[in-house]
This record gives structure tokens, C-alpha cells and sequence, in this order.
């Protein structure tokens, strides 16, 4: 531009600013969105102790010692990891050889809550064909476990301490990544209290 | 192999891409025209690749093959062919395959349509499209690739969710899709005028088309989402509300805003500025609504979608096709010179106040929708914005923006009195008061905003027969004269007649079944009667029985209106296996004055007794008919002749530089 511009013109040439200047900020709160990832919601159940359930073992995992596979009691004195699974589960395929890497390579007990299985021969073939990570495993075909859990899908992982209180919810497949950067500093400092 | 060829075509078409970007942008602003001429062969190319990259991945969905990620996730081979072929856009992988197709069809389409179109605008507005379609392919390759195999492939897959097996739902993302990257173009075209640093009548004229194409497929995608949501989610409501709905809404009035103001530059050669403005909010919003859903900024969706790489290449793209595009116009825009003047009272005027109301809409939804993101960013709580905000926020501004509609149209360009437009408008002015008086008697005790839904329905539509007789001089010439001029309307007129009829009829439609629906919930055992309004329903008990991949439960229902049987419903509750997820099939009797809708839940005692919900829906049905006036409404107008190839007038714009043009091209 050539010739000078007078004050209203110059304020109209702001007003062009607006609309990318508007945007910007709306870009910045999204930025802050993305770090706030809506799947690690804390659940309503954090801090809570496990709700009361039984749960029958699953087949070919029966004990003749336990009358239940997994129950409410089994979450005391240790820190420990409840992963919902079910062998109908897609993501649960994905993070499978995780959660068995989980189980050679350190001491902490994953349980098992099998559910919702159309048959109850599908989550111990499932487990026979490709590996079984978990210690205590309970049968949930009605979803009376995963309801004590506040369950909305599977995979879910949930960080017990050793007085049974739910600590931690992770929604969606547990990798390394997660479990280095979350879950097992969870763990830790869990197991110093 | 298939999928591995649809993957090759995949990363084929984005060096072709990056060609069609490159070449032609360089070549307009060198003026090289073989450079700029090489836009329309690439963009065949670009579709031609993706339309078989898309044909691979719906052939692994059709055959079930399972060592996809997508295939075992989201098929089964129990499934209906229908749903096999609906399930690969179905999960976000495929949409945004579905996306990127109709993207790079579109591109097809202006290198089809644009004969007329001067060589440097064209070669631009191939180019911006493909800048944008780069994006995609990236995200896609990168983040979403739907390709992707497993390695230890399951047995059979994992179904569908059940409330995804609609007929509703299987179409209604194609169209609204459609919509959606239907306003790539006019955005092309804004930024391609931004870069030329001209806008003219005839830019309006081009981009108009385009901008009621997309107008009219979001415009039926929306209608299609709420009509599934309707009757599949099994509470008679047809709108939440919901981010996914305010998503497709928000581009739906920017480019209803947009729709108006083209016409202002077309007619009038002025608010160009604003045009291009709304040109890249429309697109801008349809891209803002394509991911919020997905991304997982706002909502929680499960497993696969929260991946925060996938989220942070949204946000770059939105930044630098958003923020890239408004930086340009802060820069251009200026340089853009209104000739056309008008006062407040004129065409124009009135055309403002819609876009005005338009975009204040728009941005009520925007605020409404991002509000719980903004407060959780400062940690301000989960929050959820619901139907009393938007309710509050959009009757007052609806309500004097169709007072205006009927009135504008009246009125002349440049300025106009409102004294005689108001007069000639006695007709719909008697008839509005007349419809208070009839609602308010006939709803008794219903709320208030009926009466004043039924008056702006009734004002507009007999307002908008007012502007049509007036018009065709009806009853101030003889009949015949006044009808050989209705042949001779122009059917862009046409389509504002329609466009405005139809809403004006839906708003009656959304009108009765918000304010006078009934519903009743309870328990019912076979034999017991429920009075519903008018109606009494008698529930005579349940059936037990198979579907193809699913067992229902099938209740009959009598429903009788004083004495008399009107007719038996037979709402069904379905359990499907694979999923263990159940899902309402409502019973829909649908009837000029209303819907009624009956649905059956589960057992309850030891009697035979269920849970029911029955309910009146009135004037249901006209919302999808006002949606149907619209979508031909945009049909009849894009038949204008002023759009049509080859007319001479246009002609003479093109021949203004002697341009060579390739043989065959």
C-alpha cells in the first residue's frame, strides 16, 4: 500500500485479525484438551474399596483350597492389577502379549476377570492357545465383577492397594509405554505406603 | 494383496497429491498454463486412485478378512452383506478413508465442471483442494491407517454395535460426508480468490453451486441422523443435543450464512470480504466437527480412538489449514472492495440479518459444545452442556430471524420501504394471528412457545406463497399472464421458495413434537390397557423368536381411539449375541397429525409383565418433509440455468485472456 492509511481504515485492517487471532485461542485450549485425555477419566470408583463379589473360576483354572476364582478378599495384602478381558475382545488380542511380558519380567500379580463370554470355553481356549498371564482369574459371563469395577468395556485396568481400594482406571490396552509412565510409578509408591 | 494394493493406491495418491498441489499453485502465479492445466488430469488421477484404494478395503469387508484391524474389530461374519459393506465406514479408520474419497471426488468434480472457469482460478482451487487432501492422506498413513494387519488373526470378528445396524445409519455417514467436504470447495474457492486478489459477481456465481451442494447433502445427512435417532434410539426424541449433532449442525448454518451472502456477491458485488470469511468458518467447522468426534478432545471414546499422536496431528492440521487460511485472509481481506451500497431496510438487509443470526447460532453451538473442553482446561470440573443452554440461547434468535424471512424476500436491492411489504404481507399476518388462536385453544394447558413455533410456522409459509403470488402478479393480472410468468420463474427463485417452505414446515414438525409430545413409562401385563392422549394401547403380551444374528422379543400392542382399532403395533426388543448387547426396535405408526411410537423393554415379575414406553409424537413427520423441501429445494436451484455448462454469457468472462487450451483437455 502506497498511500497512508487514516485511523478507521487501519482499524478495519484489525478487524481481518480477529477471526485467525479468535481461532489461536481456541487452538491453545485444545492443546490443553489433548493433555487432559478424556479415556483416563478418574472414575467415579477411585479411592473407593472393591465392592463385594464372587466370582467362579473359569475352566480348568478350579482349586480345590478356593471355592471361589476370584472374590473381593483376594485384593488384600498385596498391590495388584485387575485387567478385564474377554477372549471376544479385539484390543485385548493387542495387549495380551504385553500383560504376559508383564508376568515374566516382574513380580506383580495380574487377576483376571474373564468377561462376558458367549461360551464358557472360549476365555480358557483363548487363554490355552496363546498364553495365561493372570494369577487369580474369575468367570463374569453377567458382569456382576465388572460391575463392582465400574466397567464400560474391555480391555480395562484397574491398580488395587493392599487394603482392596481401587487407585487407578486405565481404559483401553496397557502398553510399555503406559506401564512405564503411569502404571508401574503408581505401583511403587503404592508399595511403600 | 488386496489390501496391500488398496494400501499402494493409498500412498500412490498422495504423491499425486502433492503434484496436483505443487505444480498448478506454481504455475498460476507464474502464469505458466500448461503448469496450471495439469490441476484437472491429476485430480482424476487422485480420484480414479482413491476410489480403488476405497474398493480394496471394502472387498476385505465383504470377504471378512479378519487379518485386518479394522475387519476384526468392527465385522463379523454372521453379519447382513448390508452392514459388512456400511462397517467400513463404520470406524474411524474408514471414515476417514470415506472422508479422503469423497475429498478427492470432489476435486474430480470442479476439474470436470470448470470449463468456464478462468485457467488461474481453476488451477488454484485444485491445488488448495489437494493441499488439503495431503493432510488427510498424511493423518490417514500415519495415524489411522486402515490397512493395518494382525499379526495372530481371530477366528471371527467383533461384530458391530447393534444400534450401528440400521439401514439409518449406514447411509447417513455418506451424505453427511458429502456435506461435509462439500465445502472444501467453496473454502478452495475463497482461498483461491484470496491468492488471485479478486472477487467478482462471477466468483459469487461460481461458488454457489458448490456451496448448495454441500448445503443440501448436510442438509439430508442431518435429517437422516436425527430420523435414526428417532426411531432407533427408542426414546421419541430426534435431537440431543449432543457433540456428535452439533458437529454437523455448526457447518450446517455457517453455511446457511454462506448460502445467503454468495448471493449478495453474485447479485450485488458486495460483502465479498464476509463471503470468503464465511467460506473458511463453513469448512473450517466441517473439519472442527469431523474431528472433536474423534479425536477424543471431547469425548470419551473407547480403546482405539484415544491415541495421543492421533490427536496431535489433528491439532497441527487444524492449525495450519485453519489458522493458515484466516492468517491469509487477515492479510487479503483488506484489499477486498465492496461496490455494491445498501441501506439497513433492502435485500441486502435482510440478508444480513440472517447471516448475522446465522453465525451468532453458530457460534452458540461452537461455545455450547466446546464449553466442558474450555472448563477443563482451566480445571474447572467435567461439566456438560445440555438442551436448556442451546434452547435459551437459539429461540430468541430464531424467532425474529423468521419474522424477517418472510419480509425479505419482498423486499428490493439497495433499499426498500417496509410500509408496503408489510402490507402485502395482510394475508400471512391474518392467518399467523388465526393459528395463536387455534393452537391456544386446541393445546390447552401446553406451553407457550407451541403457540409461538405454530405462529413463525405459519407466517413464513404463507408469507413465502405471498412472495411467489407477488411474484407472478397473481389476481393483479389475468390468471393466464400470471401463469405463463410462474414458467418463467427462474428456478434459483424456485429453490428459495422450497428452501423456505420447507423450513417453515419443519419448524411446525419440531414445534409439535416438542412442545405437545406425550409419553407414558410403566409396567404393562398382557390384557392391561395404557391411555396415551387420544390413543389407548393395549398390550396383549410377547413372542419369542430368531433373527438372522440376533433372538427377539416381538409385543403386540392394540391401539384403539374412541372404540376404534387404529392399529397393532409390534415394537421389538433384540438381543444380539456376538455383542450381548441389547437394542430397541420401536414401533412407529406414523400419521399425517402424528407418530405413535411404542417400545418394550425387559421382563419385569413373574406375570408375563414388561416394561414399556409408549408414546404421541404429533407432526412428527413434517420435519423430515420440510428436510425433503430443502434438499430439492437445492436440487431445483442448482437446475438454474445460470449454472449450467456452456452458457454464453459465461463464456465471455473466460475469453477475456487468450488462452490456449490443450487438445483433449
Amino acid at each position: 500500500m502506497v498511500y497512508q492509511q487514516t485511523a478507521p481504515e487501519q482499524n478495519k485492517r484489525l478487524m481481518f485479525f480477529v477471526p485467525v487471532i479468535v481461532f489461536m485461542t481456541l487452538a491453545i485450549y485444545f492443546a490443553i484438551g489433548l493433555t487432559k485425555d478424556p479415556s483416563r477419566l478418574p472414575s467415579v470408583l477411585i479411592d473407593t474399596p472393591v465392592e463385594d463379589f464372587q466370582l467362579l473360576p473359569i475352566k480348568g483354572r478350579a482349586n480345590p483350597d478356593r471355592e471361589w476364582g476370584l472374590e473381593t478378599v483376594d485384593f488384600k495384602g498385596e498391590v495388584s492389577l485387575v485387567n478385564i478381558f474377554g477372549s471376544w475382545c479385539i484390543s485385548c488380542q493387542i495387549e495380551h502379549p504385553f500383560l504376559m511380558q508383564v508376568k515374566e519380567n516382574t513380580d506383580v500379580p495380574i487377576h483376571g476377570i474373564d468377561w462376558r463370554e458367549k461360551n464358557p470355553d472360549d476365555g480358557p481356549n483363548w487363554l490355552a492357545r496363546k498364553g495365561d498371564p493372570y494369577t487369580l482369574i474369575g468367570d463374569d459371563p453377567d458382569s456382576k465383577g465388572s460391575i463392582a469395577f465400574g466397567v464400560t468395556g474391555a480391555p480395562e485396568t484397574f491398580v488395587i492397594d493392599k487394603n482392596g481400594v481401587i487407585r487407578y482406571k486405565l481404559i483401553g490396552p496397557m502398553d510399555l509405554k503406559i506401564w512405564n509412565e503411569t502404571i508401574f510409578p503408581i505401583i511403587e509408591e503404592l508399595r511403600k505406603q | 494383496m488386496i489390501a496391500e494394493a488398496g494400501h499402494f493406491a493409498l500412498i500412490l495418491a498422495l504423491f499425486v497429491a502433492v503434484i496436483q498441489a505443487v505444480v498448478p499453485l506454481v504455475g498460476a502465479s507464474r502464469n505458466n498454463v500448461v503448469w496450471m492445466d495439469f490441476g484437472r488430469p491429476a485430480a482424476v488421477a487422485q480420484f480414479a486412485l482413491m476410489a480403488f484404494s476405497f474398493a480394496c478395503l471394502t472387498y476385505s469387508f465383504v470377504v471378512s478378512d479378519f487379518s485386518l484391524v479394522v475387519v476384526a474389530s468392527n465385522s463379523h461374519s454372521a453379519k447382513p452383506m448390508l452392514y459388512k459393506i456400511s462397517g467400513v465406514w463404520a470406524n474411524h479408520e474408514g471414515s476417514m478413508l470415506l472422508w479422503v474419497l469423497i475429498l478427492s471426488l470432489f476435486g474430480f468434480a470442479v476439474a470436470f465442471f470448470s470449463e468456464n472457469l478462468p485457467p488461474s482460478l481453476r488451477a488454484r482451487v485444485l491445488g488448495i483442494q489437494s493441499l488439503v487432501a495431503i493432510g488427510f492422506y498424511l493423518f490417514i498413513l500415519f495415524t489411522s491407517n486402515p490397512f493395518d494387519r494382525l499379526i495372530d488373526p481371530p477366528f471371527d470378528g467383533n461384530g458391530l454395535n447393534p444400534l450401528l445396524q440400521d439401514p439409518g445409519l449406514a447411509f447417513h455417514p455418506p451424505m453427511l460426508y458429502l456435506g461435509y467436504v462439500g465445502f472444501s470447495v467453496t473454502f478452495s474457492f475463497a482461498i483461491a480468490a484470496l491468492l488471485e486478489g479478486r472477487v467478482d459477481a462471477a466468483w459469487g456465481r461460481w461458488v454457489r453451486p458448490w456451496t448448495l451442494a454441500a448445503w443440501g447433502f448436510l442438509t439430508g445427512g442431518i435429517a437422516l441422523g436425527s430420523w435414526w435417532a428417532y426411531y432407533e434410539l427408542g426414546w421419541g426424541g430426534w435431537w440431543f443435543w449432543d457433540p456428535v449433532e452439533n458437529a454437523s449442525f455448526m457447518p450446517w448454518l455457517a453455511g446457511t450464512a454462506l448460502l445467503h451472502s454468495a448471493t449478495m456477491v453474485e447479485k450485488r458485488d458486495t460483502m465479498k470480504g464476509w463471503t470468503i470469511f464465511l467460506a473458511i468458518v463453513a469448512f473450517s467447522l466441517s473439519l472442527l466437527g469431523t474431528f472433536l468426534v474423534r479425536s477424543g478432545v471431547l469425548t470419551s471414546v473407547h480403546a482405539f480412538a484415544t491415541d495421543p499422536a492421533r490427536g496431535v496431528f489433528i491439532l497441527v492440521l487444524l492449525i495450519v489449514v485453519i489458522g493458515g487460511s484466516f492468517t491469509l485472509f487477515a492479510l487479503r481481506g483488506p484489499t477486498i472492495s465492496n461496490k455494491g451500497l445498501f441501506l439497513p431496510i433492502s435485500r441486502e438487509g435482510a440478508l444480513l440479518l440472517n447471516n448475522l443470526v446465522m453465525t451468532t447460532a453458530a457460534g452458540a453451538v461452537l461455545l455450547g459444545t466446546l464449553y466442558p473442553l474450555f472448563l477443563d482446561a482451566i480445571d474447572g470440573g467435567k461439566v456438560s452442556v445440555g438442551p436448556p443452554f442451546f434452547n435459551t440461547v437459539f429461540i430468541p434468535l430464531i424467532v425474529p430471524m423468521v419474522a424477517a424471512m418472510a419480509i425479505g424476500p419482498m423486499l428490493s436491492w439497495k433499499r426498500a420501504d417496509l410500509g408496503p411489504a408489510l402490507r402485502k404481507l395482510w394475508l400471512a399476518g391474518i392467518l399467523t394471528v388465526v393459528a395463536a388462536i387455534a393452537t391456544w385453544a386446541l393445546a390447552t394447558g401446553g406451553p407457550f412457545l407451541g403457540v409461538v413455533g405454530m405462529m413463525m410456522a405459519v407466517w413464513l409459509g404463507v408469507g413465502t406463497f405471498v412472495e411467489l403470488s407477488e411474484r407472478i402478479r397473481l389476481f393483479r393480472e389475468p390468471l393466464v399472464s400470471s401463469l405463463s410468468r410462474l414458467a418463467r420463474v427462474p428456478r434459483a427463485s424456485w429453490g428459495m421458495t422450497l428452501g423456505h417452505l420447507g423450513l417453515a414446515i419443519g419448524i411446525a414438525g419440531m414445534t409439535g413434537a416438542g412442545a405437545w409430545k406425550i409419553e407414558t413409562i410403566q409396567t404393562m401385563v398382557p390384557g392391561q390397557t395404557v391411555q396415551v392422549g387420544e390413543f389407548d394401547f393395549t398390550f396383549k403380551g410377547v413372542e419369542q423368536g430368531q433373527g438372522p444374528n440376533y433372538s427377539l422379543t416381538k409385543a403386540t400392542f392394540v391401539v384403539n381411539k374412541d372404540g376404534q382399532e387404529v392399529v397393532i403395533m409390534y415394537p421389538e426388543n433384540r438381543q444380539y449375541p456376538i455383542s450381548s448387547t441389547p437394542s430397541t426396535e420401536a414401533a412407529i405408526h406414523t400419521t399425517f397429525f402424528g407418530d405413535l411410537y411404542a417400545v418394550v423393554g425387559d421382563p419385569v415379575g413373574t406375570e408375563g409383565g414388561y416394561v414399556t414406553r409408549l408414546y404421541w409424537n404429533p407432526l412428527v413427520i413434517w420435519m423430515w418433509v420440510g428436510a425433503i423441501f430443502m434438499m430439492a429445494a437445492t436440487a431445483v436451484s442448482l437446475s438454474d440455468r445460470r449454472y449450467r455448462i456452456g452458457v454464453s454469457h459465461r463464456r465471455k468472462v473466460v475469453a477475456k485472456p487468450p488462452v490456449s487450451q490443450p487438445a483433449g483437455a
